[in-house]
């Protein structure tokens, strides 16, 4: 009898305890990598931000949604990089978990096998990293996505501009050496580059790929070499940015511009080769010196206890803080209005004022580079403070 | 594995009925789980079909899925396909790839086939992804069509239920007899004067055919195809375990190891998010320890005591 009774108090607490935090609680879901192929880009890019932007709303005392402060609660999943995963996870977010609001998935793949699920639920979803050039057929067909991190034909054009300025500038000649990891994204980007640096009047005397994944890149870097080309670019991925570097050192490959293009941001590249990389081109970039962007790396650094990366990490803060602005702008956890509150105004973020043309914001970094330790971002649409490209001088300390 | 009875197809008939109302019962996630159960019974039945007279444990389903996911990607994104064409001639390449591997490695037995098969789905992402960056090019492999999780689980409940009547009609002909005897003793099947290479062939091809289907199903649902996503190798153990679990005595063991092996996952996957992996482990350990016949070994040993008293 007396067990009976404490277990009918501890259920009656339970009940209480539930419907008390679900007032005053925005339940926010996130699902993304912690484990597979993705996961070293998404413990990077991704998830510290997630906490550390729950830890400051929750720091400030929660959202004013019409007058009533909320907390935030995260649930959070891991999708093992597995789209399958992802989707059945995607749907226990709306229908078991009953989430307020999502942060839109890691990786294009991620963001485009999500859409329909979150669509029919009306969460809108600010993707980051998702970079394609479908970007108009995705959004009319799925209004509630918006992209944030550019186009596939942006990154290509990037990397053209830059090649052209350093022919003009006599760094390097017509000749280019390519290579890309034969996996979507890598297949795609040197299509894309095929065409434009052909156009430009480039000559790509070396043009190989290498699977995802592959241990030995040293046959690609000598071939590099032997092709005789004054620059080098190369659609990678993490673990192969990593690798391509390591092989141009022990190679000593005799270029003026060298770019890889994921990962290169990221601050273990740094850290694993140290000043050998100065002048190293890649994908991404941010501008260090703006207040606001200085202010955000540091607090990064203070509550995750990890150097934020130098690209899409202030994209993916800055994507919750438009969701954010929109849930206090729009007054309500009403999902419809929080949408159309996104597309109708413009968002004070660390990246700057962004708004959203089509679900399009065109404010993005496309290149940086490392120039004294830290990366810089070169190239970019409606971002200020780009610095001038420097030519790569061998692979010294 | 023994030969299938009229009264078996006629209960298959019906749970393919009654499985056939799920979608207007569930919501969104379990119509979602329903997706998964029904893809997986596809493949572990289809598996079945080979592994369980012949007693060759293959790893090669994500090689045939992968195929299947991969065609449909690339058809209806490169060259405007239908889905429909696409889903057709991804069931082709499939089982002609499956007829010349089985041609090619049917001679291997115990465990090289196991690691053969293992490497097969590797070896088969890398020479997609080849041809796709030498051949074809790309632009991201979008799958973008109307279809709900409720179309696709009928689909998949479709192929699952062509999947088991092929099985209870190969289990009852003369080529069922002779896998029997094949499984039994390979030796002995050849000096009966079965011819063990073909029946082998026959059986492994109509296992692409249907591994390539199912993945060609599942490619909507995706929406965006990556050769390293669809190649994944943890499918081919999911499968082997499911379809151990329920046990290879009976073309419908899968279903009984497919359906409390996804419930079980499921539930340790959104309460102990870091530990799902060990699911299989230790479903790995309770086949080998106390159902080396699976559940429908336990429940035929059941039966047969229950008959005895």
């Amino acid at each position: 009898m007396y067990r009976r009774s404490l277990f009918g108090l501890a259920a009656a607490l339970a009940v209480a305890g539930t419907s008390l935090f679900a007032q005053d609680m925005i339940k926010i879901g996130a699902i993304a990598p912690k484990t597979g192929p993705l996961a070293g880009g998404a413990v990077v890019t991704q998830w510290p931000n997630v906490r550390l932007w729950v830890e400051e709303v929750n720091a400030r005392g929660g959202l004013d949604v019409g007058g009533e402060m909320k907390m935030l609660e995260l649930i959070e999943y891991d999708d093992k990089t597995n789209p399958g995963e992802h989707i059945k996870l995607a749907q226990r977010l709306a229908t078991q978990d009953k989430v307020d609001f999502v942060v839109a998935p890691y990786g294009t793949g991620f963001n485009i096998a999500t859409a329909p699920i979150y669509g029919k639920f009306g969460y809108p979803m600010i993707a980051v990293s998702a970079i394609t050039d479908k970007m108009e057929e995705l959004t009319t067909r799925y209004p509630n996505l918006f992209f944030t991190l550019g186009t596939t034909t942006a990154f290509v054009d990037g990397v053209k501009e830059i090649l052209i300025e350093q022919r003009d500038a006599g760094e390097i000649g017509n000749e280019i050496a390519m290579v890309n990891v034969a996996d979507a994204f890598g297949i795609e980007l040197a299509d894309r580059a095929r065409e434009l640096f052909g156009e430009a009047g480039f000559d790509i005397v070396y043009d190989k790929s290498y699977p995802l994944g592959t241990p030995d890149l040293s046959p690609v870097m000598k071939g590099a070499k032997e092709s005789g080309a004054k620059a080098f670019v190369a659609w990678s991925y993490p673990p192969d940015s990593f690798g391509l570097a390591e092989q141009a050192i022990i190679e000593d490959l005799d270029v003026k511009l060298y770019y890889s293009a994921v990962a290169t941001s990221f601050p273990a590249f740094k850290g694993a080769y140290g000043n050998k990389i100065n002048n190293v081109l890649g994908a991404g970039g941010t501008n260090v010196d703006n207040p606001a962007i200085a202010a955000y790396r540091k607090a990064h650094m203070d509550i995750t206890g990890k150097v934020a990366d130098y690209w899409a990490s202030a994209n993916t803060y800055a994507s919750l803080q438009i969701l954010e602005q929109a849930i206090v702008g729009a007054a309500t956890l009403d999902r419809e209005v929080v949408t159309q509150y996104i597309k109708d105004n413009s968002f004070e973020t660390v990246m700057g004022e962004l708004s959203f043309t089509n679900n399009f914001s065109n404010t993005f970094w496309s290149v940086g580079q490392w120039q004294d330790g830290v990366f810089r971002g070169v190239k970019g649409s409606n971002v200020i403070g780009a610095v001038p490209v420097r030519a790569k001088t061998g692979w010294s300390d | 594995m023994n030969p299938a009875t009229v009264q078996e197809l006629i209960w298959a008939g019906v749970l393919v009925a009654l499985a056939a109302f799920w979608p207007m019962m569930s919501n969104g996630y379990w119509l979602g789980i329903g997706v998964d159960v029904m893809m997986y019974t596809a493949l572990a039945t289809s598996w079945m079909l080979f592994s369980g007279p012949t007693h060759y444990i293959s790893l090669a389903s994500a090689a045939f899925f992968g195929v299947g996911g991969f065609v449909v990607g690339s058809g209806m994104s490169d060259y405007d396909a239908s889905f429909w064409s696409m889903l057709a001639l991804s069931a082709v390449i499939g089982g002609v790839l499956a007829a010349l591997i089985g041609l090619a490695t049917l001679r291997l037995s115990g465990v090289y086939f196991v690691i053969f098969t293992l490497g097969l789905a590797e070896m088969i992402r890398n020479l997609v992804s080849w041809v796709q960056n030498n051949f074809l090019g790309s632009r991201g492999l979008y799958v973008l069509t109307e279809f709900t999780d409720a179309h696709l689980y009928w689909m998949l409940l479709v192929t699952a239920g062509c999947v088991y009547l092929l099985g209870w009609i190969i289990s009852r002909s003369r080529l069922g007899f002779a896998l029997r005897i094949i499984g039994g003793d390979e030796t002995v099947a050849r000096h009966v004067g079965i011819n063990t290479a073909m029946a082998k062939v026959i059986l492994f091809t109509t296992t692409g055919v249907f591994g390539a289907i199912v993945g060609a199903i599942i490619a909507p649902r995706w929406s965006y195809i990556e050769p390293n996503q669809v190649f994944s190798p943890q499918l081919s153990f999911f499968v082997v375990i499911m379809a151990l679990l329920g046990g290879s005595g009976r073309l419908w063991g899968p279903v009984v190891g497919v359906i409390p092996f996804l419930l079980i996952w499921n539930w340790v996957d959104s309460n102990f998010p870091n530990q799902s992996i060990l699911v299989l482990g230790v479903a790995f350990l309770v086949i080998v320890y106390f159902l080396p016949h699976g559940f429908v070994g336990r429940i035929e040993q059941l039966r047969a005591r229950a008959r005895g008293r």
